[in-house]
């Protein structure tokens, strides 16, 4: 897995410095994460709509859009799509939009996010539609510990416990940092774990790089019948030391320099 | 066409009724309400099919993405709340997530317009239709009386991507024979032919347009009289043609002047026919409280202060 990950590492370095922009910072702090949903809990067809099982597909709804570079890299590694498709993120004409858009028609990619504090919604939205239908799979949504700030979280917090999902699995990517420096200086969220169980989730916490304890928390959430929130706690820009806890790399591109050094660290 | 049945009918019960037969033909079909379900007549879906309706609470933004899951996942998604807070609060949600994502969600807003009432500016939406309008991909509608709700809401069921269709609190005067009027979304309507003046309508102001008409009809000024119920795409066609044979044209909208129908007609007129134009709605402003028809007048908007506003604007040479 870490091999694996160290590709991934070094996918997103590589896209957000190609394309002089995007954000490593949070996306090197969820891609722990989305590499274990990928490769050992979600049950997703490579083949994605032309697989006969597609509407019984687990789904995942990256909510902090920002770090898409780590969703993109994770699916094109797991071969959703062509993995040099990877060179053409944010470039004009690109499938790979700087937020993944559900327009760009790309495999792997569910609904559009970047506008932070809506994924949690659209996710209790497939949710009751996938119960409606009476659909067994699972619905996944990754969140920013500082999206956690957005209000319109905490109605859907709400929503989901009124309407008694067991088949939605909330993880937090909580890597203490958002642009403007540390969450607890910008807005504190804490106690995030007792708010979360006032709204009715079980929680989990985990070291969101320890693959053990992301695969066996997945894996207990997707079977539990109780709404689930896994807090993930994190590094910002873990892999590489300069990056790693600094908020300033949160939305800013490797120059060639840093982009060698990054990846002499990861190789 | 129109009817000689002037008969006072609700559109929030028509709406609500229009769900429930949608509802038995279509399972796919569901419902969303923000707390308001009793206003906005969700509720007449809510008692039939209790399992395809969900109440969101007090949490419109909630509403709208919830409303993006569902569709998401082939359903068609009707949510309703009112006017006021369909759109402003989640214009994030409605552009970001609904209309990027072309969802299939229909928003049907009631309360459009100043005509809510006694309960004021906060609750007076004037600048839904041009929130929305900027929207890329999202269809705008605004019915004009009970029969073209219906048949409007049964478009909106059986026609793909993302509409905001807007349903004013007040009751509408029939228009339209049901039995002969056909709502088609590709074509505005022309219901009095005229020479002196062009006027641009629709919602419940155009029962207001056609009875100052029949007044100026009168005095011998004869206008040329188009619905626009869809405000957005805008089919220039009819509006172009009417222009350029009357050259002048009022829009009267129960709407701000800023950014709704009166908008629409000028830039549709300054690229294909320019000519004089004068907008008719609530001006940059706020609303208040106030009985239905004493706003009505005050905004300048009921049939009698639309007949004075446009005599007065013929007399401009």
């Amino acid at each position: 897995m870490k091999t694996f990950t160290n590709k991934l590492r070094c996918d997103i370095l590589k896209m957000i410095h190609n394309a002089k922009s995007g954000h490593p910072g949070g996306a090197l702090s969820c891609v722990d994460i989305l590499a274990v949903l990928y490769k050992k809990v979600l049950n997703i067809p490579k083949d994605w709509d032309k697989s006969p099982d597609f509407n019984t597909r687990d789904r995942f709804i990256l909510s902090k859009g920002h770090a898409s570079t780590a969703l993109y890299a994770v699916l094109a590694n797991c071969g959703f799509f062509d993995i040099n498709l990877l060179n053409g993120f944010r470039i004009l004409g690109s499938k790979l939009q700087g937020h993944p858009s559900s327009r760009a028609n790309l495999a792997g990619v569910e609904v559009s996010t970047g506008s932070l504090g809506q994924g949690l919604s659209i996710a209790v939205g497939i949710a009751l539609a996938l119960r409606l239908d009476n659909i067994n799979s699972k619905v996944f949504v990754l969140l920013g510990d500082g999206e956690m700030q957005e209000g319109s979280v905490w109605e859907s917090l709400m929503n989901a416990n009124h309407q008694k999902l067991d088949n939605l699995v909330i993880i937090i990517d909580k890597n203490h940092l958002q642009i403007d420096g540390a969450t607890d200086e910008v807005k504190t969220l804490e106690p995030l774990d007792k708010k979360l169980e006032a709204f009715g989730f079980k929680t989990v916490q985990i070291d969101g790089h320890n693959y053990n304890e992301i695969e066996k928390a997945l894996i207990e959430a997707k079977k539990s019948k109780k709404l689930t929130a896994i807090i993930a706690n994190t590094i910002k820009g873990k892999g590489v030391s300069f990056m790693e806890n600094n908020a300033s790399w949160h939305g800013k591109a490797p120059n060639d320099e840093q982009l060698k050094a990054a990846l002499e660290e990861l190789c | 066409m129109l009817t000689k049945n002037t008969e006072i009918k609700s559109p929030r019960n028509t709406y609500g009724d229009t769900l429930v037969e949608l509802g038995t033909k279509n399972p796919n079909i569901v419902v969303l309400d923000a707390d308001l379900s009793c206003s906005t007549q969700t509720v007449k879906f809510k008692k039939v099919f209790p399992e395809r309706f969900f109440n969101c609470g007090i949490a419109e933004q909630d509403m709208m993405t919830t409303a993006a899951g569902l569709a998401y996942c082939g359903k068609i998604v009707f949510a309703s709340t009112f006017a006021m807070f369909a759109t402003a609060r989640c214009l994030d949600q409605i552009r970001n997530t609904i209309c990027y994502s072309k969802l299939n969600v229909k928003i049907v807003a009631t309360h459009g317009g100043i005509t809510v009432g006694e309960d004021g500016a906060s609750h007076q939406a004037l600048e839904d239709i041009s929130f929305m309008r900027s929207i890329p991909d999202i269809k705008v509608i605004v019915p004009a009386d009970c029969s073209e709700v219906k048949q409007v809401i049964e478009y909106a069921a059986n026609t793909p991507g993302p509409m905001y269709i807007r349903i004013p609190r007040t009751n509408l005067t029939n228009i339209f024979d049901e039995n002969k009027y056909k709502f088609n979304p590709e074509t505005p309507l022309k219901l009095k032919d005229g020479k002196d003046l062009t006027i641009v309508s629709n919602g419940e102001t155009l029962i207001e347009v056609l009875n100052a008409a029949e007044k100026l009809k009168e005095v011998g000024i004869e206008a040329d009289i188009l619905h626009y119920p869809v405000v957005k795409p805008f089919h220039h066609n009819l509006l172009k043609e009417s222009a350029i044979k009357t050259k002048k044209v009022v829009v009267v909208e129960n709407h701000s002047v800023i950014g709704g129908l009166g908008s629409a007609v000028c830039e549709s007129l300054c690229q294909y026919a320019p000519s004089k134009v004068y907008r008719i709605g609530t001006k940059d402003t706020f609303g208040q409280s106030g009985e239905q028809r004493e706003l009505m007048d005050f905004y300048g908007l009921s049939d009698k202060k639309l007949y004075e506003k446009i005599l007065k604007f013929m007399d401009v040479k």
